[in-house]
């Protein structure tokens, strides 16, 4: 009889269904309002990865090392006597979403430091939140030089492109079996992890007494190679250096080899995933990359962590599970030896790391804060990366 | 003439009288203009210190949205075009904008850092930046209205996609951006062109200007717009283009010209939004922005809050922007949650939340009973207050 209910049915009656999305939408904004209450006195370490999308393995496993490392850390009875809790936040791959992810982390959540992200790009967009925040960021595995020089905040526990641009041209021109004197490039012309390092691999080369003779682009995700494998095969290189992403580098070396061109191809970390061999199949054997670490590595420390990550994830730890492991540890670490959840205090112990025992390497932060570490030449071989060399820098 | 004269006296007697012209034109627009903008500047003052830097984040996105799907539902939805390149229209202005304030700052204080407070000097350049973000955006939008005289439906739509990737594989193709003085004025041709904008990296390093003021203040502006040009005859000829072009033709409607204007006005706010979101604190403006991905986003807010439909386009943006967010805790689930819930809206509602109506529609009727029904003695009921 009254007439706001009145209004009400009315209104539910000729929009019904507007009615029950409104109230479904209602509902989960009000219950994620309600579960906010992280009351407990423990540590807590914010993530931001890619936990799905078209990169979606680098995210998971950089998580799986993160969190196999807290549960050790915790197990040994935390830092400073409190539990150590790890918030992981997905954006997608998207430079909007990995923005939200951080600023959330940061200020709502509250986090004491942040770990994230694999992509360079992404971990560019975090940084200047976490450094105006006055909240160390480490990113695990972002290659490009500019993700540190945001501030003094913001550290990586990953050798930069530089390096690698120079471990790889190296191994081209000194290895047994390359022996290269000419290079073809195809590269993803949108990833800047990818045109960075191949700028630097370029630089390096040259640098090194060899010569380019071909630079061809592609953009992630296409499906056809031909145009530019066929420019490459015509300036007859002895080595072909594709830093692109396992997905499109499986692809592009299936393709290589049916347009009968025999030299190896050579890449970067961005290879790195179990998904690699799958996708390559036969093609791909007899390839290199360079990497943060190889799990043949006799290593105790490195054999333990391989044999633990089996046994609860599965598969066998790529590089960026190393790093996720290594990069929470370093943290971990730090945050103890500071006795404070205070930013400045923690980035300050980082800033101090030296020599530490990591599974990709012993560590030392430099002081543009990034890590000073070895990297290793792995091959394909029957869908397996296989070790070949180390190199120091 | 008479007779018909006082048939309709008592109707428009009942209705309160309205301002016509131009001097009407500008009153009934001063008001709104006048309102969002106090709004703007309250919301500026008092929500970043109330609701913390994470709300007000999505606050400013929500803003930036509307701004974008609004603009975008005069085209797919006042005019009955499908444009899918939206996106490119927004990383056009963006980084143009970003150009005017990025080099522009190095030039005027010898640093691209943020100068002056609210309000500063700073942040009028960052306006300008946007509007000429705007401007550039809409001569685009002309070249991409081109081809809408001669396709329709389904091949609009490839070509405007098409001008989103191009724009996108563009991108990638600009040069690193300078970052000081002494290089800029060192820099030479090889440097400068094409654009020094980042390339595949993105425009890093923007002064992050944008802030609840002056997206609100640009989101009252395109609304007004929006709302001003449904009612305005030429709002009406779009939509007689979308109902039926052949019709509206014989009844003397240009349609070419129609639907040229519309891409221009849609393009004009996006570009303005692209200066917003380039300048947005942690945000980089990425060649990723112009592509595909990013413009379907926003034909999904259009088609959720219904074609032609202002606030019901309004209420789907600010849906689709928290809704992520807020689905946060279902963890990987998320995005499985939002396509259900998007699913079951086609379904539910395939002509979008509100349809051609707007959120007020249904308040008329309410009214009219709620007047009838004062009228007459309350049985027994509550006394209305």
């Amino acid at each position: 009889m009254t007439h706001p209910l009145n209004a009400a049915t009315r209104f539910v009656a000729r929009w019904p269904q507007s009615i029950g999305l409104l109230l479904v939408c209602a509902v989960f904004s009000a219950s994620t309002g309600g579960c906010n209450s992280s009351g407990s006195d423990g540590i807590v370490l914010g993530h931001y990865a890619s936990m799905t999308g078209s990169e979606a393995t680098f995210g998971q496993s950089t998580n799986n090392g993160i969190q196999l490392a807290i549960d050790e850390i915790n197990q040994a009875g935390g830092v400073n006597g409190k539990k150590v809790r790890v918030i992981t936040y997905d954006d997608k791959g998207d430079a909007r979403e990995a923005g939200t992810a951080v600023t959330r982390l940061v200020t709502r959540d509250k986090v004491v430091a942040v770990l994230g992200e694999v992509a360079s790009g992404l971990s560019l967009v975090g940084a200047p939140v976490c450094q105006e925040n006055g909240v160390p960021m480490v990113s695990p595995s972002s290659t490009n030089p500019t993700v540190t020089k945001v501030g003094d905040k913001i550290f990586r526990v990953c050798f930069i492109d530089p390096f690698q641009g120079f471990v790889c041209a190296k191994f081209a021109r000194e290895n047994e079996r390359v022996k290269a004197s000419k290079a073809g490039i195809l590269y993803d012309q949108q990833a800047p992890y990818a045109v960075g390092l191949q700028e630097e691999f370029a630089k390096a080369f040259k640098k090194l007494g060899g010569e380019i003779v071909s630079t061809q682009t592609y953009q992630a995700g296409d499906p056809d190679f031909s145009a530019q494998l066929t420019a490459i095969r015509a300036s007859n290189p002895d080595v072909i250096f594709i830093p692109g992403y396992y997905t499109d580098v499986g692809n592009i070396a299936i393709q290589v080899r049916k347009l009968g061109i025999k030299v190896p191809l050579l890449g970067g970390d961005g290879w790195d995933s179990d998904k690699l061999g799958k996708i390559g199949g036969e093609a791909i054997n007899g390839s290199f990359y360079s990497n943060h670490y190889s799990h043949e590595d006799p290593d105790p420390r490195v054999q333990s962590f391989i044999k633990k990550y089996k046994e609860r994830f599965g598969d066998t730890p790529d590089g960026l599970a190393a790093l996720g492991y290594d990069a929470a540890r370093i943290v971990c670490e730090a945050i103890g030896k500071a006795g404070s959840l205070k930013g400045d205090d923690i980035a300050a112990q980082l800033a101090k790391t030296k020599d530490f025992n990591g599974v990709t390497g012993k560590i030392s932060i430099d002081a543009d804060r990034n890590a000073v570490k070895p990297a290793v030449m792995l091959e394909m071989k029957g869908g397996q990366p296989t070790y070949v060399s180390t190199i120091a820098p | 003439m008479t007779q018909q004269g006082l048939a309709t006296a008592p109707l428009e007697s009942a209705r309160p009288p309205r301002e016509r012209g131009l001097v009407g034109t500008v009153v009934n627009s001063a008001w709104p203009v006048a309102v969002g903008l106090t709004v703007a500047a309250m919301m500026h003052v008092m929500l970043p210190t109330t609701i913390g830097p994470f709300y007000t984040r999505i606050v400013i996105d929500s803003g930036i949205a509307i701004i974008l799907a609004v603009s975008l539902n005069i085209v797919n939805g006042m005019t009955g075009q499908f444009s899918l390149g939206h996106a490119a229209f927004l990383a056009l202005g963006g980084y143009t904008a970003g150009m005017i304030t990025f080099y522009g700052s190095l030039l005027l204080w010898n640093s691209p850092a943020k100068q002056g407070g609210f309000l500063g000097s700073g942040e009028w350049l960052f306006a300008f930046a946007c509007l000429m973000g705007g401007i550039v955006a809409t001569l685009a939008g002309y070249v991409v209205g081109l081809p809408s005289l001669r396709l329709r439906g389904d091949y609009l739509a490839i070509v405007t996609l098409g001008f989103g990737e191009i724009l996108r594989v563009i991108l990638q193709q600009t040069r690193p951006v300078i970052d000081s003085v002494e290089k800029l004025k060192n820099a030479g041709a090889a440097q400068l062109w094409p654009p020094p904008v980042g390339g595949a990296v993105g425009f890093n390093g923007l002064p992050k200007y944008t802030n609840l003021f002056w997206v609100y203040a640009f989101a009252t502006f395109m609304l007004v717009v929006a709302f001003r040009l449904k009612r305005s005859s030429l709002g009406r000829a779009m939509i007689s283009v979308r109902e039926d072009e052949f019709a509206a033709q014989a009844m003397g409607v240009n349609v070419a010209r129609i639907k040229v204007l519309a891409f221009m006005i849609a393009a004009f706010f996006a570009g303005l939004a692209g200066g917003l979101y380039a300048h947005e604190s942690g945000l980089i403006m990425s060649p990723r922005d112009a592509g595909f991905q990013r413009s379907l986003d926003y034909v999904l807010m259009t088609v959720l809050g219904g074609r032609g439909s202002i606030s019901g386009v309004m209420l789907a943006a600010i849906i689709l922007t928290v809704m992520p967010e807020a689905l946060r805790d279902f963890d990987q689930y998320r995005l499985i949650v939002y396509a259900l819930l998007l699913i079951g809206m086609m379904l539910l509602r395939p002509q979008g939340l509100f349809g051609i109506h707007e959120v007020w529609d249904w308040r008329p009727r309410w009214r009219s009973r709620a007047a009838t029904t004062r009228s007459m003695p309350a049985k027994g009921g509550r006394p209305n207050a």
